[in-house]
């Protein structure tokens, strides 16, 4: 079997992959035991990342196009919709300009994908509305390095993991959203005892729970607890001033900020002790190695770059920077966010860490690229990009491989933007996304592990990308699309010549060498690499300029910055609060955050059954002090709203947040829920200099909502065919969601609630959808009365599909049994009964803790009750012993064994 | 005195079960004649089915031959057809010219079958289903050909074709309806049924009329349809219903309408004249099944007895088609209509198929098919017409997943096996039960307890004896009214045992048993404690309190709560404590843990969650007295501050509530007993919904009795005004013991006065100086007797024993 090396395609650690195949479709994923980053490993959603490898429904497999909004899309060849792109944006280019179009683009998409479509917007275009979904994302983390260090490159690499002596974690879950980096970190304190772990977050996550010291602070309030911990240095005499005279400017701005940050005014602020504090800030002082990892708590934020610059400042003051084991570390949410970074693709930046509005920058890359002239005018950030969408200041988006109508903050905004558009263009790999719902043209991109290039990964390394089967159907690179399309618009607007000397390109090969030498000089000067480099010498660490023999591990060890003056600059941060905070009434804050098995909207990872096991269903946790205050009963269903829009969940009680937040996974969308999705709530408020909207803080209000009348609809069989066909469904009901279940058999699962029962009409409809019309292999129940219709297929003998409607009991075991074939004369009898506990024999497992051993928390809670500790679970159930994704939860279960815990 | 005389016309099942019930009710009543057109004694008609079908003999259906008649004294006329009544004369008389004249006339002609009016239809080989006759006439024209044909597809015509497609005929079933058993069945059910009865190789031609039958050589050959087609036929079985045989009725005259016209007593116009069974319109319904013409035969039976107080009210029926491997079950209005609401459950792979039909929460029509465990279960619902609002959702799952899910799906009763055990307490087995009820005839469930003790201990297993009983009765089961006697062990009511021990100075239960004649050995969990109570109370020192005569609570001097652990509430009188207690308290919470400490409604402190071992310890650490809380006894006496401190207090009420309290304390009663003693009358301490209210006003006290704080709020009633304190003693002491002497066991005070009047109690307590002293005095002599119950249980000895843990 031909086995290929690649990089996973989910966060930013960048894993190298080892994938199988049979040279059509994937039948494996490995850790590559060579790659730096990973070492071998995976975490559960890398491990299963050749289940969500397909060719069927769940792939756009064809361009699809539509002449008008009224019409649905139909297929098309690449011509007829590409052609249609190009005249149609060439049409608005030369009625309006070239800022009237725009485009938006992916974090996940590689290296040389980015470079071509930066090239496409401002070269040919000749505008600097191209953007990137990294803006909800880094774009923080890049003006706060900017603005201190002088460049946007994250000093430390993993190395400093080992080294370091204290680790500070602010902002960042990394048990869940970057599992194989904690498990480093768990290693370096298994073999350092003494290495001390602080983790800010406002909740007490995984991650939280596994640390030294955990400061939870109130949501918001990063840049008071590292003023205060910079007071504190300063008044312990913690600070390096040597490094700081040798190296640094404008420390007596902010020494004067920080005098007033005394560890009794923090601790107001932040709701933390002084104690904790001054404990932190010792640790940090003392401990001779910190490195920092911080993510999106910090730059989702509308002081996102404060957040970052005041971190860095940390760093600066007590000089742990360019040294093993101390500095900040950036964690990137995305694949290759960083890559995007380097190419600037990104309205605020240029190639090779350029900047745009500088005009030597601008004319360094025309000259790269052979045009006169770059354009000047400030392009639009993604938040500005769909509010000019919705203005009708651009007309135009073409939309690559990323999904704003899920992802976007203040989504009804998006979506009227989307809706207000002249043209839509969608260039994405899965068919079901929320944005494909909205494109005029749909054009059909391939994805992993289907194309090559390079991603650059939260450590500057930059690995090479291998296809390691053809793409399915029609599906090209994203380059491709992009250089393809370049042609023909080029062609439209009567500038041809130019597009073909712009976009000579046949490989990817060519791309990078075009995007090497725009390094050249620069700080990530990569000059020194091409892809036979990394191929013999495997994935090398940026700066690699021409004659260097090897990558560069850590940056500014000789204490020379990226500045003009080569000084790194301490940033004046006074601390503000969040955009929006709680009030009378809206009186909660709600948080967002991450699930372990699922990234992201979910285009991929929601493919997998066996990743909903650990998390079956999006619910807002809540303190339960905050429940009991409001009369709200764990699993009922609540209203919550903000000022933007509303949604219907269950409700979950979880003493690891506060009173007065709620907590609410990020990843759930209208595809899977009632609603415009998780991000109807959130603030588009924006950082004024990162221009990242503050996707974590938003102000809420939360009611029971009265909906007693409860359906679940269950289907076996491809699950992925009936989820397209239920979509509709989900507007029909105040509460519904869409969600898989099973680990080797996968049953749909549709749940839903309202006021009252829906008419018949409704209801057998959905039973065509589901396939379970028919009526000679089907079991019934029905009182109308009450509402109740419950029926159940079996095919086959074995139960492949059930409606329960008005009394769903028995939905949780009729589920767990489907998963499992269940036959239907072992449970004839009961099946359709109100019986909440399942028939003797046929017991409910409960979540999947162990995702890759399948071993579910009711038999890990059975184990411990019996006295076991981690070490003979992971003897007795092997759970743990795989990725180690669920180590810090089962360590959880263990210590509040018998007590309510809802940490997903 | 010489007999009257009874005569009945018709020897079958409601005629002759009238009979029966007679003969039960009034044995020496009547001279009984009876006539019978048919040459067989009385057997029974709706078996005829599985006779035909090969599956019993006519002997097995026989049930009464004539000997019975000839132990009974009655004189039987078989073969004799009665075709005339002389109303004025009153008397009979037969074809054959015998006659018979009579006091009290039974008409139970029954019905004939309805032959339809077709060319054709005398023809050879025509018949009806009715009688041994026709059975012996199908069995014959099986042996000799090979088509049969059925008119209707109602159940009498699918029994037919059923049996003569047994015997090896060819068997096709003309049916005018849209479907098959329309009245009995809706069409979903009804095609299920079709399609399992093709299976066995009958053919059916539905929404079919018969123009004429065709005969050859005198004897039937074939049908001729209305639609043209032809269809051999060697043999046509009308089954196309009923009609009541009316007509010696209306030729004496008798008011008749499609039957017989009855009243709800059977009464026909001429009120010597009784009508039951088939032959009957009762409100305007004929009825065809048996159910409902046996409970006619009770209550005509009841009325001949001259008893009269039954009345026949109209019967829901229900359904069941004797067709072996077909489980077929109906009952009520299944079709629905409007106001009704339907419940529908189908299994088509499993071939099951359900309908229960709802009317106002209530179950008024079932339709089973496939699986009809349940149809009894249904049927006494639908009888009862209970609320099924509460178990709707479980309804359809059957009897067993109400409250007990995860049971196979079997009515329980009717899925048990003889040698299963019902009563756990009594030891007693279905089989036990069944054979009672069959053998002595038991129709109620207390004749069930009183034969076989089942039911006659704890009662959890009421239900199931009670679905036994109507799973073995079939219809002639209906629920007795309570009795008035103490319980099923004895006729005597509570005053009447009372007396006896008074009267005959007895000491112990098995004494006033024997000398009572309880009817069981060792009496039940209801007359045992009302016995144990009347004895200590009436003879208190002498009699000997029997501690397994009483409830766990008393038993264990604490509160049994539904963990099974104790409560522990010590008295605290008069709702006054102090430091020193409240430490003890303390200190005994934290040394057995006590998960729960509460204040209770009657000024006092409840310790939960006490294991019973744990119980005498509990009572030594605490070193307080019995607060009762567990027992028919004096429980608390409730204070207001009074007016030692109160601003408005008149009279020192604290100090009376402990006085009162201290004196009644340890006095056992009826029923639990609260008092309250407010200070002036804004009553603080709610006196006037207590058992002894007393409200202090300026010039003394006033007492009111019989309030109640319960379940239904009763105000106490204003007894006596007193001056002072000893005289509230006196007065609501004298109350009491009026109360304990004289109420029945588990009558609060309430009830007793509700019963006897306060009237009553005012001319024993108040105008009767001596009386009063005398029952103050029995009070205080009765009290003095006891011990705190605690303080001997914290001490090693047998009242100790009970606490103990047996180890083995």
């Amino acid at each position: 079997m031909p086995e290929v090396k690649s990089i996973c395609c989910y966060c930013g650690t960048g894993c190298g992959v080892i994938v199988t195949s049979d040279g059509v479709s994937v039948t494996g994923v490995r850790g590559d035991p060579d790659h730096h980053a990973n070492r071998g490993r995976l975490c559960t959603k890398g491990a299963n990342l050749h289940l969500t490898v397909r060719s069927d429904a769940t792939r756009v497999l064809q361009p699809e196009l539509r002449l008008n909004r009224s019409q649905a899309r139909h297929g098309s060849t690449w011509d007829q919709a590409l052609n249609m792109a190009a005249e149609r944006f060439a049409r608005v280019i030369r009625d309006h300009g070239p800022d009237s179009v725009a485009f938006y683009v992916s974090g996940q998409l590689l290296t040389e994908d980015y470079y071509v479509f930066n090239k496409l917007a401002r070269g040919l275009v000749g505008t600097n509305n191209i953007d990137s979904n990294s803006r909800l994302c880094m774009s923080s983390a890049v003006v706060g390095y900017k603005t201190t260090l002088g460049s946007d490159a994250p000093p430390a690499c993993y190395g400093d993991i080992e080294q370091a002596k204290c680790i500070f974690i602010a902002g960042a879950n990394p048990a869940f959203a970057h599992p194989i980096l904690f498990r480093r970190i768990e290693d370096a304190k298994k073999h350092n005892p003494d290495l001390k772990l602080i983790v800010v977050d406002p909740r007490r996550t995984d991650t939280a729970a596994s640390a030294d010291l955990h400061l939870a602070i109130l949501p918001g309030t990063d840049v008071a607890l590292f003023n205060g911990m910079l007071h504190v240095l300063l008044w312990e005499g913690l600070a390096d001033f040597a490094f700081i005279h040798a190296h640094t400017e404008g420390f007596d701005a902010l020494k004067a900020t920080v005098r007033e940050y005394t560890p009794k005014m923090v601790a107001q602020l932040c709701g933390v002790t002084e104690a904790q504090i001054i404990q932190a800030a010792q640790w940090f002082g003392q401990s001779g190695a910190t490195l920092s990892l911080y993510c999106q708590g910090l730059n989702q934020s509308t002081h996102g770059t404060d957040n970052n610059a005041a971190l860095i400042n940390l760093h600066l003051a007590s000089g742990q920077i360019g040294k093993a084991g101390a500095g900040p570390l950036s964690l990137t949410g995305q694949p290759n966010a960083m890559g995007g970074r380097e190419v600037g693709a990104m309205a605020t930046l240029l190639p090779g860490h350029r900047d745009p509005m500088n005009a030597g920058h601008r004319a360094e890359v025309a000259q790269l690229w052979g045009v006169p002239t770059l354009p000047e005018r400030p392009g639009k950030t993604a938040v500005e990009m769909f509010e000019a969408l919705r203005s009708g200041e651009i007309k135009a988006i073409w939309i690559a491989c990323t999904n704003p109508a899920q992802s976007l903050p203040h989504q009804q905004l998006v979506r009227e933007a989307l809706e207000q558009a002249e043209l839509v263009v969608v260039q994405e790999a899965f068919a079901g996304t929320e944005t494909a719902a909205y494109a005029d043209i749909l054009l059909p991109a391939a994805t992993w592990p289907e194309k090559e290039g390079t991603m650059t990964n939260s450590e500057r390394r930059i690995s090479r990308v291998n296809a390691a089967v053809p793409p399915p159907g029609a599906a090209r690179a994203d380059w491709e699309i992009a250089a393809d399309f370049a042609h023909r618009l080029g062609a439209a607007l009567g500038k041809g010549d130019l597009a073909k000397q712009l976009f000579p390109y046949k490989q990817a090969q060519q791309i990078f060498d075009d995007h090497r030498a725009s390094t050249r000089d620069r700080d990530l000067d990569i000059t020194g690499l091409s892809y036979a480099v990394l191929e013999t010498q495997g994935p090398q660490q940026w700066p690699y300029p021409e004659g260097a023999q090897t990558g560069t591990a850590r940056l500014y060890g000789d204490g020379v910055f990226p500045s003009g003056n080569q000084r790194a600059r301490f940033s004046d941060t006074p601390y503000r609060p969040a955009a929006e905070l709680a009030d009378a009434r809206y009186p909660l804050t709600l948080l967002t955050g991450r699930l372990r098995d699922q990234w992201h909207g979910m285009s991929r990872s929601g493919l997998v059954a066996r990743l909903w096991s650990h998390v079956d269903a999006p619910r807002l946790e809540m303190h339960p002090l905050d429940l009991e205050r409001r009369g709200l009963k764990e699993g009922g269903l609540v209203r919550v709203k903000s000022r933007r829009g509303e949604l219907v969940l269950p409700i979950q009680s979880c003493a690891e947040l506060r009173p007065g937040q709620a907590f609410l996974p990020m990843h759930w969308g209208s595809r899977f829920l009632s609603g415009q999705g998780v991000n109807s709530l959130t603030n588009n408020a924006c950082d004024p200099q990162s221009h990242q909207p503050e996707l974590k803080h938003a102000a809420v209000q939360v009611e029971a909502a009265h909906l007693p009348w409860q359906m679940v609809a269950l289907r076996s069989g491809s699950a992925a065919k009936f989820m397209d066909k239920l979509q509709p469904v989900l507007g029909r009901f105040p509460y519904a969601m869409l969600g898989l279940a099973g680990r080797d058999a996968e049953v749909l699962v549709l749940r839903a609630a309202a006021e009252h029962a829906p008419d018949t009409a409704a209801l057998s409809e959905l039973e065509q959808w589901l396939g379970l019309d028919d009526d000679c292999h089907a079991l019934t129940y029905r009182d109308a009365r009450r509402g109740i219709a419950k029926r159940l297929l079996a095919e086959e003998g074995a139960i492949t599909g059930a409606l329960l409607t008005g009394d769903t009991a028995a939905a949780e075991w009729l589920m767990d049994g489907m998963a499992r074939g269940l036959a239907l004369d072992e449970v004839r009898n009961w099946a359709l009964a109100p019986l909440s506990a399942p028939p003797s024999g046929q017991a409910s497992r409960g979540k999947v803790v162990c995702n890759c051993l399948n071993v579910s928390a009711n038999e890990i809670e059975l184990e411990i009750t019996a006295g076991a500790d981690l070490a003979s679970l992971q003897e007795q159930l092997k759970c743990g012993t795989e990725c180690g994704s669920c180590v810090p939860e089962l360590k959880r279960m263990i210590e509040f064994s018998g007590a309510e815990s809802c940490k997903n | 005195m010489q007999k009257l005389k009874l005569v009945m016309v018709g020897n079958g099942m409601a005629g002759v079960r009238t009979l029966e019930e007679v003969l039960k009710l009034a044995p020496d009543l009547y001279e009984i004649t009876v006539f019978g057109a048919e040459p067989y004694a009385n057997y029974n008609r709706i078996m005829l089915s599985p006779v035909l079908a090969g599956e019993q003999t006519i002997q097995d259906i026989m049930l009464n031959d004539v000997d019975w008649y000839a132990e009974h004294g009655i004189q039987l006329h078989l073969n004799k057809k009665v075709v005339k009544i002389d109303r004025k004369a009153r008397v009979v008389f037969a074809e054959d010219g015998t006659e018979a004249s009579y006091d009290r006339l039974i008409l139970a002609t029954g019905s004939n079958p309805f032959i339809l009016p077709l060319p054709g239809n005398d023809l050879a080989g025509v018949i009806g289903f009715r009688d041994i006759h026709d059975v012996d006439a199908m069995v014959a024209a099986s042996q000799n050909h090979k088509h049969a044909v059925v008119i209707g597809g109602g159940l009498l015509g699918l029994e037919a074709a059923n049996g003569l497609k047994l015997r090896g005929m060819d068997v096709t079933v003309v049916h005018i309806g849209e479907w098959l058993l329309e009245r009995q069945l809706d069409k979903t059910a009804a095609d299920l049924l079709q399609k399992s009865l093709e299976d066995k190789g009958l053919k059916f031609l539905l929404q079919k009329q018969t123009e004429q039958i065709i005969g050859k050589d005198g004897r039937v050959a074939a049908l001729c349809l209305k639609d043209g087609h032809e269809i051999p036929a060697d043999l046509v079985v009308m089954a196309v219903g009923i009609r009541p045989n009316s007509a010696l009725a209306e030729s004496a005259g008798i008011h008749c309408n499609r039957g017989i016209v009855v009243n709800d007593t059977m009464q026909t116009y001429d009120p010597r004249i009784y009508a039951v069974g088939e032959c009957v319109n009762h409100r305007g319904i004929a009825y065809g099944l048996v159910a409902p013409l046996f409970e006619m035969a009770k209550v005509c039976a009841n009325h001949l007895a001259e008893m009269g107080i039954g009345r026949y009210v109209g019967s829901v029926t229900s359904t069941k088609l004797k067709v072996t491997g077909i489980d077929l079950f109906s009952a009520g209005n299944f079709s629905g209509g409007e106001n009704t609401e339907d419940i529908v459950f189908s299994d088509p792979m499993g071939g099951v198929y359900k309908k229960l039909v709802l009317q106002d929460n209530k179950l008024v029509g079932a339709c089973l098919y496939g699986d009809t465990v349940d149809g009894a279960w249904y049927f006494q619902l639908l009888r009862e017409g209970r609320d099924v609002e509460g178990i709707r959702d479980q309804l359809m799952f059957g009897q067993s997943r109400v409250g007990d899910v995860g049971h196979q799906g079997h009515n329980k009763a009717a899925a048990m096996t003889d040698e299963m055990e019902v009563c756990g307490c009594n030891g007693v087995c279905k089989g036990d039960i069944v054979k009672a009820i069959k053998l002595n005839g038991l129709f109620t469930l207390d004749d069930v307890k009183k034969h076989t003790k089942a039911a006659s201990s704890c009662g959890s297993c009421t239900g199931l004896v009670e679905q036994i009983l109507a799973s073995t009765l079939g219809g002639d089961y209906s629920p007795a009214p309570a009795a008035k006697s103490m319980c099923g062990c004895t006729d005597h009511t509570h005053e009447e045992a009372r007396a006896v021990i008074r009267e005959q100075k007895l000491l112990s239960i098995p004494d006033v048993m024997q000398f009572m004649q309880w009817r069981t050995p060792n009496g039940c969990a209801s007359c045992r404690p009302a016995l144990n109570y009347y004895l200590i109370s009436t003879w208190p020192r002498e009699a000997k309190d029997d501690p397994q005569s009483r409830f766990i609570n008393e038993r264990a001097h604490a509160n049994i709560q539904k963990d099974g652990t104790y409560s522990v509430v010590p008295r605290m009188w008069g709702g006054l404590t102090n430091a020193a207690d409240l430490r003890r308290i303390a200190d005994v919470a934290d040394k057995y843990a006590v998960p729960m400490i509460r204040v209770t409604g009657g000024q006092r402190i409840d310790l939960f969650g006490i294991k019973k071992e744990d119980l005498p310890g509990v009572w030594a650490d605490l070193d307080m007295p019995s607060g009762h809380a567990y027992g028919k006894a004096l429980r608390t006496v409730k204070t207001c501050v009074g007016s030692e401190f109160c601003r408005f207090g008149t009279q020192n009420s604290t100090q009376m509530g402990i006085d009162l309290e201290k004196a009644f304390y340890k006095m056992w009663a009826p029923h639990k007993v609260k008092l309250a003693v407010s200070g002036c009358p804004r009553n603080c301490a709610e006196a006037a919904i207590k058992d002894v209210g007393v409200i202090g006003v300026d010039s003394g006290w006033e007492i009111y009795v019989g309030g109640n704080g319960g379940i239904k709020t009763e105000v106490a009633e204003f007894l006596v005004k007193v001056k002072s304190a000893e005289d509230v003693l006196e007065y609501s002491g004298a109350f009491l013991q009026l109360y304990r002497e004289e109420a029945r066991y588990l009558d609060r005070t309430v009830h007793w006065l509700q019963r006897v009047g306060l009237d009553y109690v005012k001319k024993k307590v108040l105008e009767d100086e001596a009386g009063r002293k005398a029952l103050y005095a029995r009070l205080m002599f009765a009290i003095q007797s006891e011990n705190d119950p605690w303080k001997e249980r914290t001490v090693a000895g047998e009242a100790r024993r009970e606490f103990e843990a047996l180890t083995v």
